[in-house]
């Protein structure tokens, strides 16, 4: 008999004001027991909604049917058929608009935790699986990846399985893209993507870092080397600023400068050599995951207020709403339908405090939502030390500016064939975040899926 | 890991270092910089490329030892490998159609003219190098730009070297004696370089500059380089280093460059500590 408790069994989480001082992680995850409980939740539905909700086709019934009896390799084994990054996957995939928005169980209640449950599973391997590493015998021919962000890894995770020699080149000195230098800590341990990736280095894929494409290779010598694709994923890194007077002031970041400082190179840790900001009163300005990445960072540095400055309401907002409410419980304080003007400095040139302009919702816009109006006279100044923009991402040029034949769209999105995610240069292929602009880490991994199998095909009709 | 292959004192605080890093080698234009870390803990910092040897497939870089990081690099020895060594990064000097050129270096930023001032060299450029040091002790490259420079101007602050002022009494002599400048590349410490450029856009002469924000990435992906370069903000690392001196903000780029003062003393004071205690317990 399925367990028809109408809730997901909740997962423990550290408490609010423990947390909101530490970088440990904040959800700590399912017991076995909790686990079996919440996967006799799943009716095992014939059409499998939820499997078409996941960019990369993860087998969910079958994966959460193994937990319920209690056979957690096998169920390990059912997703990594489909997923090379699971223990990633669990943690920081909206699964509220993918598989679980699909279950049937949603319907009168809420959805099984899938993602919990493909978290427990990826943790559990990771605690009590044998990894049998099985290298699959080489079919001689070699494929270039650009960017170990989840697009990369995923494309070269796929390709490796079929016997491709393939080499990801990464500009950072650490691979893992955003999942190292952008999502903290206390939502995906650095440690699990470290495991994720070695892994994949033990299956045959070779990672060089410090290499930045485009600058030290470009992709014509990577061709000339005998690499006969190349795969784009360099992701959307360029961070956007909103053109204000003070935006250069010290103590002005861009989300990017502050996490990475944060996440990769790990300055709140004072055994680590690069300096951070340690403010006292911080506006962090944008209403996406990373603006409450940013914003809880700045709260676990010590600072005593932290606002998000946000234009629209709450509705609006893109992040998740589990990082919303997260954030609201960590004491994060929220300061909607508000719109920086300015940014104002002391004699010294550092941040003295923001001034916004209060906003209130018209008609809605070309991306469908009301669009902030303004309203005259209403600025106000907040006092802070520290102000951190996150809104949002561009691709980084560098490739693209480097390749002759690889076009790019005005946002500066490289044009690929959505079917295949073929370029408009053959031979090479592009997905994730240089394509479709700051997207999740899940849609980068089903776009690094499908280029994987269309570089196979390409090959394979050239080899005949 | 990147393999340290020579390393010369060249006086007090200044060291050069050849590193093996033939991909890096096999681009390398003057101009462009690499960013090195060198152990786990390490941050990240940038430092321009001096010279490099396609065959040998070796970086040189030189450094002024200023703080923790510079410290601890000082302390490898050839043999020794770096953790990381990335580039070459941000755009090469576009130094073409010119036909009488001062480079001016200041300090250490003459491990940066020499490079410059080499490359027009090379290109058959009339070629005046104007390099300033505090005193006579602290002067490096001395045969190595004379080697490249149809005329050195060697100044010390204090006399020291028979050649007392600033760098920008020797230009602005020069210009007044009809040394005929098309343009001048200037290179060293912010408040030299807006000297300089003080002075160049009072006798309109296109004026080159190398700046030295601080960064990270060195790749574009975080703006902590950004300057405000005639009204628009630019990212040092991938739209420079090199800019129009006539159109930087020089006062926020100074202001910017102290984000960390604090705590990069605390850091080089705690280093020279735990350096003090080591040579103790030895």
């Amino acid at each position: 008999m399925p367990n028809m408790t109408p809730k997901k069994t909740p997962m423990p989480e550290q408490a609010p004001d423990v947390r909101n001082k530490n970088f440990e992680e904040v959800a700590l995850g399912y017991t076995d027991e909790m686990a079996m409980e919440e996967a006799q939740r799943c009716l095992n539905c014939k059409h499998k909604p939820c499997v078409n909700g996941c960019p990369v086709g993860v087998p969910i019934p079958e994966f959460i049917s193994h937990v319920a009896k209690g056979e957690m390799e096998e169920a390990y084994q059912t997703i990594k058929t489909m997923n090379s990054l699971p223990a990633i996957c669990g943690r920081v995939c909206p699964q509220e608009t993918q598989c679980e928005h699909n279950c049937v169980r949603g319907i009168k209640g809420e959805p099984v935790g899938i993602g919990r449950l493909e978290r427990y599973v990826a943790d559990w391997h990771m605690k009590h699986g044998e990894e049998k590493v099985e290298k699959v015998p080489s079919n001689g021919h070699k494929v270039a990846v650009i960017g170990a962000g989840p697009a990369g890894l995923t494309c070269a995770g796929d390709l490796s399985a079929k016997g491709y020699q393939v080499t990801i080149f990464e500009a950072l000195h650490t691979a893992g893209g955003v999942l190292m230098y952008g999502i903290p800590q206390f939502r995906l341990p650095k440690e699990i993507v470290q495991k994720e990736i070695s892994g994949l280095e033990e299956r045959g894929v070779e990672i060089m870092t410090d290499m930045v494409m485009g600058k030290v290779l470009s992709v014509d010598e990577l061709f000339e080397m005998g690499y006969e694709a190349v795969f784009i994923g360099t992701g959307a890194g360029l961070p956007n600023f909103m053109n204000i007077p003070g935006e250069s002031l010290v103590g002005t970041y861009s989300a990017n400068e502050f996490l990475t400082r944060v996440n990769l190179m790990k300055a709140y840790k004072p055994e680590y050599d690069t300096p951070i900001i340690r403010p006292k009163n911080v506006a962090v300005v944008g209403g996406g995951n990373v603006a409450m990445d940013a914003a809880r960072t700045a709260k676990r540095l010590g600072a005593e207020n932290v606002y998000i400055v946000y234009r629209r309401a709450e509705e609006q907002m893109p992040a998740r709403n589990e990082e919303i409410h997260h954030a609201k419980e960590e004491g994060i304080i929220f300061r909607l339908l508000c719109n920086p003007v300015a940014i104002h400095g002391d004699d010294d040139g550092k941040v003295r405090a923001i001034e916004c302009i209060e906003m209130e919702l018209g008609e809605p816009d070309a991306s469908g939502r009301r669009r902030p109006v303004p309203k005259e006279g209403s600025n106000f100044e907040l006092p802070v030390d520290c102000v951190i923009m996150a809104i949002g991402n561009s691709p980084n040029p560098l490739i693209r500016s480097t390749t002759e034949g690889l076009e790019a769209n005005q946002k500066g999105c490289i044009i690929v064939d959505e079917a295949t995610m073929a370029t408009t240069r053959e031979g090479v292929y592009a997905a994730g975040d240089a394509v479709s602009g700051a997207a999740t880490v899940i849609l980068a991994m089903g776009g690094g899926k499908e280029a994987a199998a269309s570089i196979d095909k390409y090959i394979q009709n050239k080899a005949k | 890991m990147f393999t340290i292959v020579e390393k010369r004192r060249l006086n007090d605080s200044m060291t050069l270092m050849a590193v093996d890093a033939p991909f890096i080698a096999k681009k390398a234009q003057a101009g462009q910089f690499i960013i090195l870390r060198v152990n786990e803990y390490g941050e990240r910092i940038p430092l321009t490329i001096a010279d490099y040897d396609r065959e040998k497939g070796t970086v040189t870089i030189i450094y002024q030892k200023v703080g923790k990081t510079t410290l601890l690099l000082d302390t490898l020895e050839v043999g020794d490998a770096l953790l990381d060594f990335i580039g070459p990064l941000g755009k090469a000097s576009e130094l073409e159609g010119h036909k009488k050129v001062a480079v001016v270096g200041g300090g250490a930023g003459c491990a940066i003219a020499y490079p410059q001032a080499k490359a027009l060299h090379n290109m058959g450029v009339q070629v005046d190098v104007i390099a300033g040091f505090r005193n006579k002790d602290l002067i490096i490259l001395e045969d190595e730009m004379r080697e490249v420079s149809d005329h050195l101007y060697l100044m010390t602050d204090d006399g020291s070297n028979g050649h007392k002022g600033f760098v920008t009494a020797a230009l602005e002599e020069n210009i007044k004696n009809g040394a005929g400048y098309d343009f001048v590349v200037a290179i060293g410490p912010l408040p030299m370089m807006r000297a300089v450029c003080n002075l160049t856009k009072e006798h309109n002469i296109e004026t080159m500059i190398s700046m030295n924000p601080i960064m990270i990435d060195g790749t574009g992906m975080c703006g902590g380089c950004r300057l405000t370069v005639g009204g628009e903000t630019k990212f040092a690392c991938v739209d420079g280093p090199d800019f129009n001196g006539h159109e930087v903000d020089f006062d926020e780029a100074m202001k910017r460059l102290r984000t960390y003062s604090e705590q990069e003393k605390e850091a080089t004071r705690e280093f020279n500590c735990r350096l003090m205690e080591g040579a103790e317990h030895a």
